[in-house]
């Protein structure tokens, strides 16, 4: 049995100048977060910038959006039939759509 | 708008930061080098070793008498004839030195009366499987390496940095061009030594239990810059991937830990047990090995016993309530978040593509046949030749990294200034290129490409199901093109991103069908149906090379034999 969500997501690369879209996902129940926004990617727009490495095991702790204001990691949270918000960290620098600058400043690179 | 390129130089380059790329990275800065560790992701928490939910195979002799020597024959045994023998050697032989240098940086190896606990696994003769409470192996062995990478100095970590070519001065690899993710920026990176430790090539398929960084990244650098691959063929499936229910915050390989502790028992629709058909008598012991079992419950499948999903049941129905919270406690919690009570539900579970066993050429230095690049890890082909014994993947990360280190470090020290790198201006301005706006969906691209794999090139394969494969990659490649699509541009533009992975996929994707079809037998991890019988002549190791941006299958006469052993 599948049922609906409708994931509203903020999208840019200028926290000022960003948007909202909006985006009905099927999902059979269970299904993550991080599982609808990968079908919106493959299914709709693939230019969607999300990141994630580990796509289920909670092991990466890439895939940390807000989800209607809170912090969550979009592998561990369900979707729902319902209207779901999700921006990007709010506290860190944005990168594009949901990617924020979230690793630790000694782990970037910046040339020589 | 063009990008400047960035610049960056160091004495060793190590391209992955799984256990193989942070120990050789640790080996290389004690030998004196100065490092560059980069990762296309986060450092340290990404491929294949933060997944490893499971357990670590090395001969400590803590729980019973042991010997490194015993612990080779069940390599070889479990690698059907084909394990390159020197590596395999090497990795039993060095595993427990690895093993107690974690010990004392702190992983937490769990303990029994005071000594190392080692576990039975299937396929070793003995208890030998060490392990971190619960099912926590692979997070400890990431962040205790992370924690001494973050402490060396001469260690420079670049997170976000996806290498896209090798840079060749003549034969020599002298570094590489990347896209930094964060920017969109192309960069050159000048490196007297690179090691190659990218992890295995699992992202290859729709059902898969690595990361989603584990697309063969490193097996395709290798290739164009002129190196050879191994053993391609052979891709380990493990046979009891969770299925069904649904399960978040667990990753799908989970049900290895609870079989080595609790047995368990593997049931098709009809609630018998089944792997008894296939030679292996289980009785609520878990012996089955990763070939058999996942070609067991393939055929379950086929025959119309299997579960609603399309896998088979997994029960412990039998085991006691109290015996299940004793060694899984906090996991016990977790599956009851997901709905899920062992004590009155079996789950569903079936093969999902796991390891592979091939990979990049090496001599037991870890050294290509190109001077200047190495591989470590996964990365490396042939230790474990056409069935991986379990357990032995954490140990290979560890021993090959140290080694891979150390041998890096030794080459870049007898080279007294970074060589000029002839084609870095090719690569870099593909990372930049733009071929305008095109309508090219990559996600879906990488969808076909991965449900091709797991259908055609899966654990059951055929001349007519690998040719299919084939003619498949040679749609999606003329579909990708030659430039990838502009638009985005700048920092994390997933297109691009995409782009340059499915031109890897696509090439190792060709790489392992064309070897699987060549190689006309059933062994181990390749279970051909228009070929059932294992074949004699077929004792040998296919080589892969890359000529004209065509495959070449060459093959030896025998695996490599061990020195004097």
């Amino acid at each position: 049995m599948s049922e609906s969500a409708t994931l509203i997501i903020w999208r840019g690369t200028d926290p000022k100048s960003g948007r909202w879209e909006s985006h009905a996902v099927p999902f059979e129940p269970g299904q993550s977060v991080l599982d609808g926004l990968r079908w919106i990617r493959t299914n709709r727009d693939p230019t969607l910038a999300i990141r994630f490495s580990c796509i289920n095991a909670n092991a990466c702790k890439e895939c940390m959006v807000e989800l209607d204001g809170k912090t969550v990691y979009a592998c561990t949270e369900r979707l729902a039939a319902r209207e779901m918000k999700i921006a990007p960290l709010s506290n860190k620098k944005l990168v594009r759509d949901l990617v924020t600058e979230i690793a630790p400043p000694g782990e970037r690179f910046g040339g020589r | 708008m063009p990008v400047e390129p960035m610049h960056a130089e160091t004495d060793v380059l190590v391209i992955g930061s799984g256990a193989a790329g942070m120990y050789a990275a640790i080996e290389a800065a004690r030998s004196g080098a100065q490092v560059l560790l980069a990762d296309r992701s986060l450092i340290g928490r990404g491929g294949a070793t933060v997944m490893a939910q499971m357990t670590v195979a090395v001969a400590l002799g803590a729980e019973t008498p042991d010997h490194w020597s015993h612990h080779y024959d069940d390599t070889l045994k479990a690698g059907r004839g084909l394990c390159d023998q020197s590596l395999a050697r090497l990795l039993c032989e060095e595993g427990p030195a690895c093993i107690r240098a974690m010990d004392e940086w702190g992983v937490g190896w769990a303990r029994k009366d005071g000594h190392i606990a080692q576990a039975m696994a299937p396929g070793h003769d003995r208890p030998r499987c060490a392990y971190v409470d619960f099912l926590n192996t692979g997070p400890a062995v990431s962040k205790t390496l992370r924690t001494v990478v973050n402490k060396i100095g001469a260690i420079r970590r670049a997170g976000d940095l996806c290498v896209v070519d090798l840079s060749r001065d003549g034969g020599d690899i002298v570094g590489a061009a990347a896209l930094h993710l964060g920017s969109g920026a192309p960069v050159a990176i000048g490196a007297k030594a690179t090691v190659i430790a990218t992890g295995g090539l699992t992202r290859l398929y729709r059902r898969n239990s690595a990361s989603a960084n584990m697309g063969g990244d490193g097996y395709a650098l290798a290739l164009r810059a002129g190196a050879a691959l191994t053993d391609m063929e052979f891709v380990q499936f493990f046979p009891i991937g969770h299925l069904a229910p649904r399960l978040i915050g667990m990753d799908p390989i989970m049900w290895d830990p609870f079989r080595y502790k609790l047995g368990g028992r593997l049931l098709n629709n009809r609630g018998e047990e089944f792997t008894q058909s296939y030679g292996v008598v289980e009785d609520g012991k878990y012996v089955i090995t990763r070939d058999t079992g996942s070609y067991a419950i393939l055929k379950e499948v086929e025959a119309g016993r299997g579960s609603p999903h399309g896998g088979v049941y997994l029960s412990f129905q039998h085991v006691p309530e109290a015996e299940l919270r004793a060694a899984f406690g906090p996991v016990i919690d977790r599956l009851a978040r997901n709905g899920i009570d062992l004590t009155r539900m079996p789950v569903e579970v079936a093969p999902i593509a796991h390891y592979h066993m091939g990979g990049i050429a090496v001599d037991d230095a870890m050294r290509t046949g190109l001077p200047g690049l190495f591989a470590a890890g996964e990365a490396v082909g042939g230790a474990n030749g056409a069935n991986r014994l379990s357990g032995n993947a954490v140990t290979e990360a560890l021993v090959f990294g140290r080694r891979a280190g150390q041998s890096a470090a030794a080459h870049a020290k007898r080279i007294s200034k970074v060589g000029r790198a002839a084609n870095a201006g090719e690569a870099l301005a593909l990372i930049a290129a733009d071929a305008g706006p095109r309508d090219l969906n990559t996600a879906a691209m990488l969808q076909t490409l991965q449900s091709t794999m797991q259908d055609d090139v899966g654990p059951l394969r055929s001349a007519g199901k690998l040719t299919r494969a084939l003619a498949r990659f040679y749609d999606v490649t003329q579909e990708l093109g030659a430039l990838p699509p502009g638009g985005a541009g700048g920092a994390f533009d997933m297109r691009r991103l995409e782009w340059l992975d499915l031109r890897n996929m696509l090439l190792v994707a060709r790489a392992v069908t064309q070897a699987a079809l060549a190689r006309q037998e059933t062994r181990g991890a390749q279970q051909r149906e228009d070929y059932p019988r294992t074949s004699p002549e077929w004792a040998v190791n296919q080589f892969v090379n890359l000529r004209d941006d065509k495959i070449e299958l060459s093959r030896n006469a025998a695996p490599a034999e061990a020195a004097a052993s």
